[in-house]
């Protein structure tokens, strides 16, 4: 009996030293193996009497169980020590970089573009298009503009040799929206305009966008909230806004639309921001709408203003000089 | 329009101070674009004579005067003004005074001498812009007066930014009107005497240009005297008006023109030969202008002319041989209508723009010319002397402009603004602009006065009520019309969804202005088939741009520049080609150069290839979703790409781009390295998109073999991919290329490709026996057209 107590404890305190698992296991096979001295001890109990072969083996199952959940500990015991070793060695300074996250971004004047069609899109407006080189009749003469009149001489116009220009303003996408259709009619023009003027503050290409509204119940009361729910949209605030007379030939009554602005300095400006008024009834005439039956509104804004005013660019130029430096700055 | 606020003022009762007049003609579409206090802090500055005058004994360029300012004693000035002499009247700016650029004036030694205030320049005292010595005033200017008193100051000079429709308001009278209308006050205008008929010298006028020039008044006036001086107050509102004081003739013509809108001529009567003619000019017809030019006419030109010899070009500027010199004294006075479609563009056309014409063009009364032409001589006989001849007029009544009333129905007004404007309210703002109303049943008829050409239509009525009216009373409202939804078709992609990607492969957007430089276009070959501008800013901006690649290299190079190894643009715009109309076509375009990658720790840097584009190009194709529809090319392709590394990009066999590195020969002109990839798109096929059409998920699982073969260099892997898929037709699901290698181990002339067949069948899976009669079938078909050779 002492001999297997002793036996007992001797292989408990054997495995608690041992650290390997390898070794552990070889403990296991020299103690529970098929050579292994338990299973000795077990295949020695049938040399015993009845009796003793009773008690006797008892004694060596519940010495095999203690065996068997001291190994099982153990094992648990090491598995542990060797997942913490290995994660302790796995461990990244995750600091670094990552793979390939670089990414461009999108143009300034675009991406305020986008911003306005979005707010004019979710209010019904559908997007329309037309040439960049126009006639003079859709550029002009469709927009109530005579031949020779003044209002044309504020339009510095490229001109190309068969009489044929750059447009001057998006305006003439109205003409072609509404030319063999009938109202309602909800349309925004973006696009890009030429004028023969380049300075600090005038690029000879820009970007307007054209809005125009035609059905049997506009007023200019429908023009005014229209832009004045604009204008929040766009900026996110609340401005003063007033809208002030003025002559376009192809709107009457005529407005354009200041904003008052704060400028960082603390004092306050008006700063004009959009043109806009019903639309005249030759123009309706002109694409075979009945103005009696039918009014209509327009607005035309210039992008690059709506865009130095939302993201703070104090130059013009910048927008087309296509420095990564500002570029990226919009990403 | 630049004017003197005090005369306006004199013109119409304002009850209002300056700031809320400013508000009001801003908001009344008039809008005023410079406001210049003028005089402000005047106090203390007081008319003087300078009696004495010496050297000042230490400074040369200062003297010692003597000054009466009319308080019994005289006060010593020091002065450095060249103008400072003995008898002449000019400002004194008294011990006490702060002048308006903040000059407080103190009693001083100047090197040793007393100085007891300040002689002042215009400048000085913020009254002009003339610092060039002491303002001189007339010798009858009364000594001791306050300056302020005597100048009409304080006042201010007020400028105007008219649109072309309110000529009406190019003259104060006119614009007293609308000011009046404002302020529900009246217009002051006293009603003027004709001037009395003192000479008996007349001239034929005979009107030759019907409807242009329907009506011409003139008058000789005899013996003026050419040295008169424009008295002071006048001078002061010319100046006051934007402009110079030249000569008594010529003010007073330009006064008139200010008062009233009308523009007037004067010509010396003595270089005029037989009757005046007012005719169309004649083919080639020259003229010398009083700016010395040489105007060369055509028959669209008015002119003023006598029996021999062209004078003037009517509504533009008069002539230089019968202008007003210092030695005339016989004057011919014109005040004529002209029909502003006569006159409209001329002057631009001689590249020329003068007050007469700007006037002319928009429109002036028909009615102002005998108006005009009096109170022109009541002031010039005033100033100058002499004696007028009798009015002359010839005029076609016929040809004139006839008033015409115009409705404005109650309910049209209510429906354009969308507002209910009292009926008392319209009548009133009506007749306050001068109109005539007339009440019927459905609202209004009005008739405008001559002076306003802008009312034709009932909107143009519409327009003035909402101008008076204000804008701003009128309420905001949000659009309730029926609403047409606009489809967006599922099968096209939008633009900003193109953008994004890119800008999500990692590029930038530009935008390039649309003109480029022929000489650029050329360096590309790109030359033919252009669309050049007849007026071009400059010959780098003269030719609208037949493809976006010379403009995105540009700022490529740009960017290289300053410092930016790596750069990733891409734009989105049109491009022009001759045509009639022009073809425009909107297109994308990529250009890239540095490391293919970012540069990064983890991974070895790598020149960017054909083959980073041409990902670029895959990933744009697979948003629309039918990649089967795109092929790519290696001939045909435009001289600026590199032969070899440069592909051109066709749908559906129709060429709609390129991509690749640039020429070296381009890149060594442009003075750039050969990591340059560039890839150009027409835009519109990019956004085709394919609607999905949903297909059972295969139940069974696919089979994967790798075969590697070895065929000859030039064989492409186009031609192996249709080899293959021919060969196993719906068994095959996918073949994926994963190696390239020539070299060791590889016969030379030939290439090792090793790739990957996904075969897969919808109603089974697959046995080995299928796949390997699939490779069988593959490889056998590799042998046949492609002389592969199947490798261990």
């Amino acid at each position: 009996m002492e001999d297997l107590d002793s036996r007992a404890s001797g292989a408990l305190a054997d495995i608690d030293k041992t650290d390997t698992l390898e070794a552990l296991d070889a403990l296991r096979v020299s103690l529970l193996g098929k050579n292994g001295t338990v299973t000795a001890a077990l295949k020695a109990l049938g040399t015993l009497s009845p009796e003793e072969r009773k008690t006797r083996g008892a004694e060596v199952n519940r010495l095999k169980e203690r065996l068997n959940d001291a190994l099982t500990v153990r094992k648990q015991t090491l598995e542990q020590a060797e997942l913490d070793r290995r994660l302790a060695s796995e461990k990244l300074d995750i600091s670094m970089p990552g793979r390939d996250g670089e990414r461009g971004g999108i143009h300034p004047i675009t991406r305020a573009l986008e911003r306005i069609a979005a707010i004019f899109s979710r209010l019904g407006y559908q997007r329309a298009d037309g040439p960049e080189i126009e006639d003079d009749w859709h550029n002009f003469e469709a927009l109530n503009f005579p031949p020779h009149h003044p209002a044309r001489a504020m339009h510095d116009t490229f001109y190309f040799g068969d009489g044929r220009l750059l447009r001057t303003h998006t305006s003439p996408v109205q003409i072609r929206s509404m030319k063999g259709r009938q109202p309602p009619i909800r349309v925004i023009a973006p696009g890009k305009v030429y004028r023969s003027d380049s300075d600090q503050t005038h690029s000879p290409m820009f970007h307007q966008i054209e809005g125009l509204l035609v059905d049997e119940t506009s007023s200019f009361a429908d023009l005014k909230g229209t832009l004045a729910e604009f204008i929040r949209a766009f900026f996110e605030r609340d401005f003063e806004m007033r809208f002030r007379p003025s002559y376009f030939p192809f709107t009457e009554p005529s407005a354009e639309v200041d904003i008052r602005w704060d400028a960082e300095d603390g004092s306050a400006r008006w700063l004009e921001v959009l043109g806009c008024g019903m639309v005249h009834p030759n123009v309706l005439k002109n694409c075979g709408i009945d103005p009696e039956r039918y009014t209509g509104f327009a607005f035309g804004l210039g992008v690059e203003r709506f865009a130095m005013l939302r993201y703070g660019v104090s130059d013009l130029r910048a927008f087309f000089e296509n420095d990564l430096r500002f570029l990226k700055q919009f990403a | 329009m630049k004017f003197s606020e005090n005369w306006l003022r004199e013109l119409v009762e304002i009850k209002a101070d300056r700031a809320a007049l400013a508000h009001a003609l801003t908001m009344a579409g008039l809008e005023v674009e410079e406001l210049t206090p003028l005089g402000e802090s005047l106090g203390g500055v007081v008319v003087a004579e300078i009696v004495g005058a010496e050297k000042h004994p230490e400074a040369d360029r200062l003297q010692v005067c003597k000054v009466n300012t009319g308080s019994g004693e005289l006060l010593q000035i020091v002065c450095g003004a060249p103008n400072a002499r003995v008898g002449i009247r000019v400002p004194l700016a008294t011990v006490g005074a702060n002048l308006p650029g903040g000059i407080a004036i103190k009693a001083a030694k100047l090197r040793g001498v007393e100085s007891f205030g300040m002689l002042c320049s215009a400048k000085e005292l913020g009254v002009d812009s003339d610092a060039s010595g002491l303002l001189e005033l007339p010798a009858d200017a009364p000594i001791g007066k306050s300056l302020a008193d005597y100048l009409g100051l304080p006042d201010a000079s007020i400028e105007l930014k008219l649109t072309p429709n309110r000529p009406d308001c190019l003259g104060l009278v006119g614009l007293a009107h609308d000011v009046a209308a404002l302020f529900g006050s009246a217009v002051k205008v006293p009603l003027q005497a004709a001037a009395p008929v003192t000479a008996a010298a007349r001239r034929g006028i005979r009107l030759e240009a019907g409807a242009d020039a329907p009506r011409y008044l003139g008058r000789i006036i005899e013996g003026i005297d050419p040295a008169a001086r424009t008295p002071l107050w006048l001078a002061e509102r010319l100046r006051r008006a934007g402009l110079r004081p030249i000569s008594a003739v010529v003010d007073v013509t330009n006064y008139v023109m200010l008062e009233l809108g009308q523009p007037l001529h004067a010509f010396d009567n003595d270089r005029l030969e037989g009757d005046i003619v007012v005719r169309h000019a004649r083919d080639g017809e020259t003229l010398k202008l009083l700016d010395g030019s040489e105007a060369k006419l055509d028959t669209g030109f008015l002119v003023i002319a006598d029996d021999k010899k062209g004078l003037a070009i009517a509504g533009v500027m008069g002539g230089y041989d019968s202008r007003v010199t210092d030695a005339t004294h016989n004057i011919f006075l014109e005040s004529a209508h002209f029909a502003p479609a006569a006159i409209m563009g001329r002057a631009r056309k001689l590249g020329m723009h003068t007050d007469a014409s700007h006037r002319f063009e928009r429109g002036v009364d028909p009615e102002l010319p005998r108006r005009a032409l009096e109170r022109a001589t009541e002031l010039l006989l005033a100033i100058s002397g002499g004696n007028a001849g009798p009015v002359l007029v010839a005029e076609n009544l016929s040809d004139l402009p006839k008033p015409a009333a115009v409705p404005l129905r109650r309910a049209r007004l209510k429906r354009v603004l969308g507002v209910d404007v009292a009926d008392a309210e319209v009548a009133r703002i009506f007749t306050a602009l001068g109109m005539q109303v007339e009440t019927v049943a459905e609202g209004w008829r009005i008739t405008a006065p001559s002076s306003r050409f802008d009312i034709e239509l009932e909107e143009d009525l519409v327009e003035e009520v909402a101008r008076i009216y204000g804008y701003d009373r009128i309420p905001t409202h949000t659009p309730d019309g029926a609403l047409a939804l606009a489809t967006e078709p599922e099968a096209r992609l939008n633009e900003l969804s193109v953008r994004e990607q890119l800008a999500a492969r990692g590029y930038y957007e530009a935008v390039n202005l649309a003109f480029v430089s022929q000489a650029l276009l050329e360096k590309w070959g790109l030359g033919d088939k252009l669309v050049p501008l007849a007026n071009p800013l400059s010959a780098d901006l003269a030719v609208m741009r037949p493809s976006l690649l010379p403009g995105l290299i540009e700022a490529l190079s740009h960017n290289r520049a300053r410092q930016q190894e790596r750069v990733r643009l891409f734009e989105l715009g049109r491009v022009f080609a001759e045509g009639n109309p022009p073809v425009e076509t909107p297109s994308l375009a990529i250009v890239a150069c540095g490391s293919a990658r970012a540069e990064q720790w983890g991974e070895a840097v790598r020149p960017l290839d054909f083959f980073d584009l041409k990902g670029d190009l895959d990933a744009l194709i697979a948003w629309g979703g039918e990649p089967q529809r795109w092929s790519v090319h290696a001939d045909g392709l435009p001289g600026w790409l590199h032969p070899g590394r440069g592909a051109r990009v066709a749908r559906d066999g129709e060429t709609v781009g390129y991509l690749g590195a640039l020429h070296p020969q381009l890149a060594k002109a442009l003075d750039l390295g050969p990591d340059v990839h560039v890839l150009e798109l027409a835009l519109e096929p990019l956004l085709g998109r394919r609607l999905p059409k949903a297909q059972p998920v295969p139940r069974f699982p696919a089979v994967r073999r790798d075969i590697a073969v070895d065929v000859p260099e030039q064989v492409s892997w186009s031609q192996i991919e249709h080899s293959v898929r021919g060969s196993l037709g719906g068994a095959l699901a996918e073949l994926r290329l994963f190696d390239r290698y020539s070299g060791k181990g590889v016969e030379a002339g030939r290439k090792s490709l090793a790739m990957g067949l996904i075969l897969q069948d919808a109603s089974r899976t697959l046995t080995d026996d299928d796949a390997d009669r699939c490779v069988r079938n593959a490889v056998a078909a590799l042998e046949a057209s492609c002389e592969a050779k199947l490798r261990g």
